[in-house]
């Protein structure tokens, strides 16, 4: 535990020492108000509810870099790049955008220039509750790079933008991006977000994605994690949906990272809203994937759909959380949740927790979770067709990951996650 | 081509098999029959490697080799295809999808090429039309919402597909209408050469009158107890199981 302090006292002392003439006033308060939080309670022990299967202390021990430098993809092979993916390319260097991207009604700018504009402190940091969420609560004290993507008003994003993080991890870096996404009234725009990873020492990823969606426009979002063995992720993603917006999230936990952490909540902030979650998570070896899902039906006639599947192989672990709290004030909700997870190995474990607390009486709302393994009969059937073993347990991992993934909108990227989750059966099962 | 001699098994601690002789030459076709828990569709389980069947003596041989030492996949690559009695349905999996697999994966045992898409195209159409079976498979899951009779005519078709050496048929018949068995049964047929054989799983005589059967035995409580020519079915139909009740000691082929 020693050590663990000691990365909570680096980052009192780079709070307290770091400069701050850059920022607002309102962002000074909010950092500020992030920063007592942390600061009172530290990192997170399983003694918390939101942490009891999940222990982050192991991956708190390296000797971080706290302000990592430059990053480049210059030269390298791409590991994010999604062949035949016809998208606006936008490469984020250890969180950092050099200068602004226009697309037609889209604008992409760096978070420290964006955040001059007061017309931000509406957005930035308003949703997160950073009393309770305290790796969101760090990031909302430290952070320094990321960026600020706004759709305007009736626009149509033609082509979905690829953000590729590049993170340079030649040595021990510990790095806290932030992005925040607006979508503006009736706007419709896809963000497809995926992770380089250079070098291979620990790196420690502690990012907070805020994201608006303003009334009647539409956000898909996917999440592509794909970074290497080395990485650690804590990611906190904080949706807002206003009146008859649409959203769709789509987490795919892929190959390896050691430890991923995903928090998604969404406030369903107005009436007619929709929302979808997808959620898969392939993980082996000695891999922790935790999702912790919080969906927030406040007003009437809203829908949310979620359904995470998983599977395990190897000693991976994995765990589920899953919270829909429908309102007094939330008639008519109809929200709907399933995990369903496979376990390839007998010493992959799941903690899976589906939780419902509804206060409205006139709603349609259901549940579940399943821990299962493949189905004998049907790799006996495949097998007696000629298939071989491996090729029959890919062609039901793939079956069985088909309700998630033939929910992804844009062909390329369905293709590249097929072809991820084959890689990762062969390699699963080649060793 | 294939060799059963004194065949034991068991599953879950239950011998079922007790001591099967059956010897199927190229060119035959051979009916089995026999009451409801005789063995009939285990013996098929055997011969195809299902997990659950523990195999307690005896020896099978296909072509010479000794068949029990393969795994399933590879009995099926050597040449052996079973029609399952329950077809089951594996959502997720499209029908192309898997059959295009399972193509491939026994021409490359065979050390050949991967099929071209259009040659491959090309045989699904020839051999949907051969039995019949126009289901719509691109985009469908693998049996995922067929009728009883479609999965039992799909299973013909990959028969047709794969074009095995030895194919078992458990049942096809149950669960098919006058016009289907007619269709599956000129499939059959039609699929029939010199080179391969069919054993043929039923309980009615009446799929024997379309595919007609050099031999006919009656398997019984683990053993087979009678064989004879096609004549014995229409005999079985007629008088039952009752009358036959000792086992004969070798199959009489
Ligand atoms: N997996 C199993 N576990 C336990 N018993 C089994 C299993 N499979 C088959 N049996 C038993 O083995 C015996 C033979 O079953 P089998 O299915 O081979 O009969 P069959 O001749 O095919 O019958 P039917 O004409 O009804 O299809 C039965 O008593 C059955 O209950
Ligand atoms: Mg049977």
């Amino acid at each position: 535990m020693i050590t663990t302090t000691s990365l909570y006292d680096q980052f009192i002392n780079l709070y307290r020492e770091r400069e701050i003439t850059q920022d607002n006033d309102w962002l000074k308060d909010l950092r500020e108000t992030a920063f007592e939080a942390f600061s009172g309670k530290g990192f997170p022990s399983t003694r918390l509810e939101d942490w009891r299967f999940t222990n982050v202390s192991p991956f708190l021990k390296e000797d971080f870099h706290l302000q990592p430098g430059a990053a480049s993809l210059h030269g390298l092979h791409n590991p994010a790049h999604i062949p035949l993916l016809d998208a606006y390319e936008v490469v984020l260097k250890n969180g950092m955008l050099n200068e602004d991207v226009a697309i037609r009604g889209v604008k992409i700018s760096p978070l420290r220039t964006a955040l001059k504009n007061e017309n931000l402190q509406s957005y930035f940091g308003r949703y997160i509750n950073t009393e309770k969420y305290p790796f969101a609560a760090l990031n909302t004290a430290l952070f320094e790079n990321g960026i600020v993507i706004e759709a305007d008003k009736n626009i149509i994003c033609d082509k979905p933008i690829h953000i590729t993080h590049v993170y340079n991890a030649e040595e021990a870096v510990f790095i806290q991006p932030r992005i925040l996404i607006i979508a503006h009234k009736s706007s419709k725009i896809q963000i497809v977000e995926s992770v380089v990873v250079i070098g291979n020492k620990p790196l420690f990823i502690n990012n907070v994605t805020e994201c608006c969606v303003a009334e009647n426009a539409q956000v898909d979002h996917y999440n592509l994690q794909i970074a290497p063995s080395n990485t650690h992720l804590v990611n906190f993603n904080q949706v807002v949906q206003q009146n008859n917006s649409l959203f769709n999230n789509y987490t795919y936990s892929l190959p390896d990272a050691a430890f991923v952490r995903n928090n998604l909540h969404l406030d369903l902030n107005g009436t007619n809203t929709e929302s979808h979650l997808y959620g898969l998570y392939l993980a082996g070896g000695n891999q922790l994937t935790d999702n912790h899902t919080v969906v927030n039906h406040m007003f009437p006639n809203c829908l949310s759909n979620e359904l995470y599947k998983g599977v395990l192989l190897d000693n991976a672990r994995a765990v589920f959380s899953g919270r829909i709290y429908v309102h007094q004030d939330a008639q008519k909700t109809n929200a709907f949740q399933q995990n369903n997870n496979i376990l390839l190995s007998n010493k992959a474990v799941v903690d899976s927790k589906p939780q419902l607390e509804i206060f409205a009486d006139d709603v349609k709302c259901s549940h579940g979770s399943t821990v299962g393994s493949l189905n004998k009969e049907a790799l006996f059937y495949l097998q007696s067709r000629g298939i071989g073993e491996t090729a029959a347990r890919n062609l039901l991992v793939k079956a069985f990951s088909f309700d998630v993934t033939n929910k992804i909108q844009i062909p390329a990227v369905r293709e590249y996650i097929e072809k991820l989750i084959t890689r990762k059966m062969a390699e699963a099962y080649d060793q | 081509m294939l060799s059963i001699k004194n065949l034991q098994a068991k599953v879950e601690d239950k011998q079922i098999l007790k001591g099967i002789n059956l010897q199927v030459n190229a060119g035959e076709v051979h009916a089995i029959m026999g009451p409801n828990g005789s063995g009939k569709s285990s013996l098929a389980s055997v011969l195809t490697g299902r997990e659950n069947f523990e195999v307690t003596g005896g020896e099978v041989l296909f072509d010479g080799k000794d068949l029990l030492e393969f795994s399933p996949e590879n009995r099926a690559r050597e040449g052996l295809f079973l029609a399952f009695q329950y077809p089951i349905e594996i959502p997720g999996v499209s029908n192309i999808n898997f059959l295009r697999t399972a193509l491939n994966e026994i021409r490359a045992y065979h050390n050949e090429p991967p099929l071209e898409a259009k040659e491959f195209l090309r045989l699904t159409r020839e051999k949907q039309k051969l039995v019949e079976f126009d289901a719509k498979l691109t985009n469908r899951s693998l049996n995922e919402g067929f009728s009883g009779g479609e999965k039992k005519r799909n299973e013909i078709f990959q028969l047709a597909m794969l074009n095995p050496k030895l194919s078992i048929l458990d049942e096809t018949d149950s669960g098919l209408d006058i016009d289907a068995l007619r269709i599956v049964s000129n499939g059959v047929n039609k699929l029939r050469s010199e080179k391969n054989a069919f054993i043929v799983i039923t309980h009615y005589q009446r799929l024997l009158e379309y595919i007609v059967p050099d031999f006919v035995h009656v398997l019984y409580d683990g053993r087979i107890v009678k064989s004879g020519a096609k004549e014995l079915a229409l005999e079985l139909e007629e008088k039952g199981y009752d009358w036959i009740k000792e086992p004969v000691t070798t199959a009489s082929v």
